[in-house]
């Protein structure tokens, strides 16, 4: 033993460490593959001895020739061995040499758990360090699944160090092992708060890494993050935070309206710029999730806008690089803040930093417009020219492409321009793109009919212009421009007006040195050009010229039949017989064009390309079941003569087919035609839908300039697109005034007419500039009844959707994370035991079960809290008005007895819910679960109640007709939470109340308030009419007073009255709402006003009116809003609120009964109840907060309040006296 | 995330390389040379953000990097970090270099891989930002070093004490000893640290 150690340290004294074989190896840069091939001998070796310390060595060099790219996967035991050593100096080596080079194909890696393990649970902190990092690394669905437990055990270790480590090594344990999420995600919500600021940094960086690839899950933690974002200072957390929110605001409009405020402040406020630029993009997001309806909307785009600017504008190119990349942001959805730094941008071509010029053409991409798209292109086309290098030159070609094509040529109101731009872009040399070019062409010149005849004008000049033959053939590139020429110049020949000069210029020698594919559309298009001149000649009787051609034909041919490329070969040898043909028979005298021209009648549609994908499968159509019943192996051989037997019936059959008769044929081929029409796949040689469209005559008259094509635009070779910005400024100009003129004709006839509104503002829309061709672009062809494509582009492979897992839903008992066996009785006591409890989800390895009621009991808490957390978000976020207004607007239809009775317990359900709701629920429109919560309580209680209804129904129904306007009668609430004991009938209350009355007409009238407006409310007025008489033009007119006005229509006087818009005949009644602003609500206040109208009966008209007086209690000004008793309690002690109270006597009625009155008529919540005592809550539409303590004595009630406003609350507290004293 | 972390020099020899998802010896080669040639045709004044053409695929991915002297520091980070702070991040990791090695030059990062690799773990994480803050990453380090000493006692190969010996050795190759940390307090940034 000794003798071996002694031997083991001389054995050392002669290894190379690192540093040696480091030296080593920049010593043998001649031979340094053979070099290090004998260190991986040696090290070889030294694996082989028992000591760990020569061990070790070996493989902390192995591992740096893994970074020299050698494969070290070999050594993966010895590394475990290595990793296992029990001196902290040779485990680090061996988890460094893991973590490089160990993955989930590692066989070995299995073997590596339970040494993890005991490293995970070392008492030394750095044992534990090192195994966490290195298990980040490598760590594997198995090891996931066989350490998850222990790692979140020191998720609460007591040394932060490992705290965050642990904290962060989840995010991989996520990944690889998803099930561990629900069970683990509580205890790491707990770490976003932990006292130490690296712990909360790893936490933050792991819940926002997750939040980015499945955001909707995480919406409820967001109260909690606003909370770290306002009260954080380290920049590092901050900017996690958000960043987050930029992916949780497009899922929330209300987050992003809470969020402007402290994001512009720190915008003013830091000077960390990556803070700055972080904060301006979650300001972007924001911005973009909230379409419209923010006030200072354009002001906080305004602010990112010029914080860009100033960004761009620095001199370091860091800064200007991520300005131009937010500001490609704004650009989608505010292109005109962002135009208006057009210069800049335009300047930023300029920069001599290429990863500058790209981002400042992507931007240019979104800010073209009709207008200003020539313009745009004319720079970008001297910047071709001046580019150096032909990548940004390639680029630079691409882009005006995709800025000129994008969204099917919008932009282009003039496509001569755009040919010549192509055109002109084919003078680029040693550009990669030519096929890019040559697909352009082509599509413009098929989609857009109006353009063919120029664009065959300006082919055929490429075609005649040598430069683009003699150029091209080593490079690929360019050439390709001449495919799409020639194939233009022969499908449009008859557009060609000098087809002869073509023809000859296609059949050059030269031309046999292109390409071979582009050779082969030569030869094609070489025919149909010849079929059009054919055509020509023999119309004008020009024989002998048409045999010219052919002679010139026969001639110039052979040059193609030599090809090497088999496709030209095999084509110019099959036209060239035709065309000997041809000869024959024009010899003959025998006139051949018609045929030769029927070889390519028709015309070719553009196909969308996902075409063939859309076709739906036709209905009945199993394309997975058999159409023949397949042979079955049982099947006996003596079956088989029977099939041959069928088979010789067919071919009989076959033969008899020639002899079908003429007729038959013609019958046949009328089928067929049919067939085809219906045929998705066939593609027409008949209009196509779409094409019918165009020439249907309602395009005809659009007003077509034409362009005067008297200045010579088809010299080869010349920049001419510039002319065409003149030429359509100009046009632009004459139109403009076209359209001026007939604007002032419209103008007069609007002036003799009604009052409307118009603009006529002198700047020019986008949309003024109509098109200098008739942009017909043909839309690509798709089969009927295509499938919506919306599936495309999901990838079923993504590895983040395993992770999109409900957070918010209660644990079950079976969701823990795996232990190992035999520590099961000790887990059990383990504290985060209590953190992995209860639900319902399936999990892989069922647990034992815990006893039913408790689990039931801990199904309760969990439920509670998870309402909780819900509520949370939605309170906290509710405090800034939401988008949709809550209160049910009551439909303006009168009902029928019965049905109306549906409706009063529907109604019914809300205000229940309401008070209810304060303590254990709220109604929440986000909340499924909650909603179904309360859709099934409505109908238990329905249920329960129905007996009561029915009695009630029959009581009713006398009534029914004179009550039609007491829809929202509250026939009961149930009581709030003490259970079935105390329910008890709560008497009918209807929000409604009486307005004014005569022997006409009934009114009944509510106030609705809503959150979205501070100064605003409804009143909706039921109208009823009680006589026999027919009531119409009505119209109700109030007294405006300084604080409330009743909002008119535009335009009219304040004594002018509001018509209802609806007529009533004689005993229906009819809703109208009229809107009223308020400035002060402390008060309550009632307005004078009149309802004037005419009663007609047979006896004929009379004016009638019917005075009233509206009031606008102070109760009407407040919202139901649910609050929390720590909220309230902060509230109370907040000391910011006044103080009152009233007492009522002689009261009789059940606190419960008394209590949902309140909640009804008032608006209150219940916040806490406990016997008989009450908090309630609410909340005035201007953010007043009302608190009320009711306490129920034997016969008496007192109600104190605090409010932020004294005024209100004793008006409050007067209005509520007065509901008690009926009580 | 952070995908990958690359430390080469002018001539594109690898002087740290830190993948955080797995790829073979030979995709990890191939990567650390198209980075290279990537960054290394980059004039000096020009923005230090790059994106596209990596075999760490997805648009998704930038590459952000700095050049010290001899060395390039390259970042390949996904959209979830801030630029900006991964160029802090690597500000803060050449201080740390320099603290730990003592005017930091090539020349250790070439000797001491093993070194850069545990100051880095204490930096990121598989691919998460462990720590930002330089002095406790070096207290950390130097507890580290402590421990690794005490296990050492009666050891024969006392590593720390033969590095420094290495930088006296003569060295051919120009700018391997120059202390580019130097460079990276020149070029501060206002950026993440207020």
């Amino acid at each position: 033993m000794a003798l071996k150690m002694v031997k083991g340290s001389i054995d050392r004294m002669f290894d190379k460490n690192l540093q040696d074989l480091v030296r080593g190896i920049r010593n043998h840069k001649e031979d340094e593959a053979k070099y290090i091939s004998q260190c991986i001998d040696e090290i070889k070796q030294e694996l082989k001895q028992d000591n760990i310390a020569v061990k070790a060595n070996a493989v902390c060099k192995l591992t740096y020739l893994q970074m020299l790219g050698y494969d070290i996967s070999w050594a993966a035991f010895n590394i475990i061995e290595v990793m296992s050593a029990s001196k902290f100096t040779f485990k680090r080596i061996g988890y460094l040499a893991a973590s490089q080079c160990f993955h989930e194909g590692t066989d070995v890696i299995m073997l590596t758990t339970n040494q993890i393990r005991k490293d995970l649970s070392s008492p030394s902190q750095y044992d534990t360090g090192v195994a966490l990092t290195g298990l980040s690394c490598f760590v594997t669905p198995d090891l996931a699944r066989d350490l998850a437990n222990d790692i979140m055990t020191l998720m609460s270790h007591t040394k932060p160090y490992i705290r965050k480590k642990a904290v962060l090594i989840m995010y991989k344990v996520f990944l690889k092992y998803p099930e561990s999420l629900r069970p683990a995600f509580p205890r790491l919500k707990e770490k976003l708060e932990d006292p130490d600021p690296g712990v909360q940094s790893a936490a933050v960086n792991v819940i926002c890494e997750l939040a980015r690839r499945n955001p909707k899950n995480y919406l409820s933690l967001a109260p909690l993050f606003f909370k770290l974002m306002t009260s954080s200072t380290n920049n590092w957390v901050l900017i996690k935070i958000i960043k987050l929110f930029g992916a949780l605001t497009p899922l929330e409009p209300r987050l992003g309206k809470k969020l402007i405020e402290p994001l512009t402040n720190l915008i003013h406020s830091t000077s960390a710029m990556s803070l700055l630029y972080e904060c301006v993009n979650t300001v972007i997001a924001v911005l973009i999730s909230l379409s419209s309806g923010m006030p200072n909307h354009s002001a906080s785009i305004q602010l990112c806008v010029q914080k860009l600017r100033i960004l761009i504008e620095d001199s370091d190119q860091n800064l200007k690089y991520l300005g131009l990349l937010a500001m490609s942001k704004i650009l989608k959805t505010h292109p005109k803040s962002v135009q208006s730094h057009k210069d800049l941008i335009l300047q930023c071509l300029d920069d001599k930093d290429e990863s500058i010029r790209l981002r400042a053409l992507d931007l240019l991409y979104g800010m073209v417009s009709k207008k200003n798209l020539m313009e745009i292109v004319k720079k970008l086309m001297t910047h071709v020219d001046k580019a150096e290098g032909t990548t940004y030159r390639d680029e630079l070609l691409t882009k005006i492409i995709d800025i000129c094509s994008q969204s099917n040529y919008q932009y282009i109101t003039n496509f001569e321009w755009y040919i010549s731009i192509l055109v002109e872009l084919t003078r680029l040399e040693g550009t990669r793109h030519g096929h890019l070019i040559a697909a352009q062409m082509l599509d413009v010149a098929i989609r857009v009919k109006a353009i063919r005849r120029f664009a065959v004008s300006q082919m055929s000049s490429l075609l005649d212009s040598a430069h683009l033959v003699t150029s091209s053939t080593q490079r690929n590139g360019i050439c390709e421009v001449l495919y799409a020429a020639a194939w233009i110049c022969g499908e449009f020949s008859e557009h060609l007006q000098e087809p002869h000069q073509t023809l000859e210029a296609m059949l050059r020698p030269k031309v046999t040195t292109l390409p071979g594919h582009i050779q082969a559309v030569y030869v094609q298009n070489v025919v149909k050009l010849y079929a059009s001149i054919l055509q020509q000649q023999e119309q004008a009787a020009e024989a002998e010229a048409a045999q010219e051609v052919t002679q010139l034909m026969v001639e110039r041919l052979p040059q193609f039949v030599q090809s090497a490329d088999l496709e030209v070969q095999e084509r110019a040898s099959c036209i060239l017989q035709l065309v000997k043909h041809v000869q024959k028979l024009q010899a003959k005298g025998v006139p051949v064009a018609e045929e030769v021209s029927a070889l390519f009648a028709g015309e070719l549609n553009p196909v969308a390309p996902k075409a063939q994908k859309k076709v739906p499968v036709p209905e009945g159509l199993d394309l997975d079941a058999w159409i023949n019943e397949p042979p079955s192996d049982s099947e006996s051989e003596d079956e088989k003569p029977k099939a041959i037997f069928h088979d010789e019936e067919q071919r009989h059959v076959r033969h008899r087919q020639p002899e079908v008769d003429e007729e038959e044929l013609a019958r046949r081929r009328e089928a067929r035609k049919l067939e085809q029409a219906n045929n998705p796949f066939y593609i027409k040689s008949s209009p196509s839908p779409q094409k019918r469209y165009q020439d249907a005559p309602g395009v005809e008259h659009i007003p077509v300039v034409q362009i005067d094509l008297s200045v010579p635009l088809k010299v080869p070779g010349m920049p001419m697109s510039d002319q065409y910005v003149k030429l359509e400024e100009e046009r632009r100009h004459r139109q403009r005034l076209e359209k001026d003129k007939k604007k002032r004709k419209k103008k007069e006839k609007e002036k003799k007419g009604k009052h409307r509104r118009h603009s006529s503002l002198p700047t020019e829309s986008d949309e003024d500039i109509a098109p200098a061709q008739q942009v017909d672009i043909v839309t690509e062809e798709m089969p009927e009844n295509a499938l919506p494509s919306d599936e495309d582009d999901k990838d079923p492979n993504d590895p983040y959707r395993a992770l999109d897992i409900d957070l918010d839903k209660p644990l079950a008992d079976s969701e823990k994370l795996p232990i190992q066996k035999h520590r099961d009785a000790e887990t059990s006591k383990s504290p985060e035991k209590e953190d992995v409890p209860v639900a319902e989800k399936k999990s892989k390895k069922p647990k034992k079960k815990e006893k039913k009621h408790k689990e039931k009991e801990r199904d309760k808490e969990k439920k509670k809290e998870k309402e909780k957390k819900g509520e949370d978000l939605d309170f906290w976020l509710s405090t800034t008005p939401p988008p949709a207004t809550t209160v049910p607007a009551p439909s303006t239809l009168s009902f029928p007895g019965s049905l109306q009775e549906e409706i009063g317990v529907h109604a019914v359900t809300t205000p229940k819910d309401e008070c209810e709701g304060s303590k254990r629920e709220e109604p929440e429109d986000e909340d499924d679960d909650v909603e179904h919560d309360q859709e099934r309580k409505s109908s238990r209680h329905k249920k329960k109640k129905h007996k009561k209804e029915k009695e009630e129904r029959s009581k009713d129904k006398k009534k029914t007709k004179k009550k039609q306007s007491e829809r929202e009668e509250a026939t009961a609430v149930e009581p709030v939470e003490n259970g079935a004991a105390e329910e008890e009938p709560i008497p009918p209350m209807s929000s409604y109340c009486l307005l004014a009355e005569n022997s006409y007409i009934k009114m009944t009238y509510d106030i609705q308030a809503s959150l979205q407006k501070d100064s605003q409310v409804t009143v909706s007025i039921i109208l009823e009419n009680q006589s026999s008489s027919f009531l119409k033009n009505m119209e109700l007119n109030v007294l405006d007073s300084l604080n409330t006005k009743m909002a008119r229509p535009e335009g009219s006087s304040v004594h002018d009255g509001v018509p209802v818009p609806f007529q009533l005949p004689p005993g229906v009644s009819n809703e109208a709402q009229f809107v009223f602003t308020i400035q002060s609500i402390v008060m309550a206040q009632k307005l004078k006003g009149t309802l004037s109208f005419i009663a007609k009966d047979d006896n004929g008209a009379t004016h009638e009116k019917l005075d009233f007086r509206l009031l606008f209690s102070c109760s009407s000004y407040l919202i139901t809003t649910p609050c929390y008793s720590d909220a309230f309690a902060k509230l109370l002690e907040s000391g910011d609120l006044c103080m009152n109270s009233i007492k009522v006597d002689g009261t009789s009625m059940s606190f419960h009964n008394l209590l949902a009155k309140i909640c009804f008529h008032h608006h209150f919540s219940v916040v806490e109840r406990v016997d008989s005592c009450a908090s309630m809550y609410s909340r005035s539409i201007q953010g007043h907060h009302v608190c009320l303590l009711v306490k129920k004595g034997e016969n008496s009630v007192s109600v104190d309040g605090k409010c932020s406003d004294a005024t209100l609350l004793s008006s409050l507290l007067e209005e509520m006296k007065a509901t008690l004293a009926q009580c | 995330m952070i995908k990958a972390i690359l430390i080469f020099n002018n001539h594109g020899k690898p002087r740290l390389s830190k993948f955080y998802q797995p790829y073979s010896e030979d995709t990890q080669q191939q990567i650390i040379r198209e980075t290279f040639h990537l960054v290394s045709k980059r004039d000096e004044n020009v923005c230090n953000f790059l994106e596209g053409g990596l075999l760490i695929g997805g648009s998704d991915n930038k590459l952000i990097y700095r050049h010290y002297a001899t060395l390039y520091f390259v970042f390949c980070v996904d959209s979830s970090e801030s630029e900006l702070g991964i160029l802090d991040l690597i500000q803060v990791f050449v201080e740390t270099l320099d603290k730990c090695f003592e005017n930091v030059c090539e020349l250790d990062l070439i000797f001491h891989v093993d070194k850069v690799h545990n100051i880095l773990a204490e930096m990121v994480m598989g691919g998460m930002v462990l720590e930002t803050n330089m002095n406790e990453i070096v207290t950390q380090i130097d507890a580290q070093n402590k421990l690794e000493k005490s296990e050492d006692q009666g050891g024969t190969d006392g590593s720390t004490g033969r590095w420094l010996s290495l930088r006296s050795e003569h060295e051919e190759r120009l700018g391997v000893r120059r202390h580019f940390a130097a460079l990276c307090f020149k070029a501060k940034l206002p950026c993440v640290s207020p």
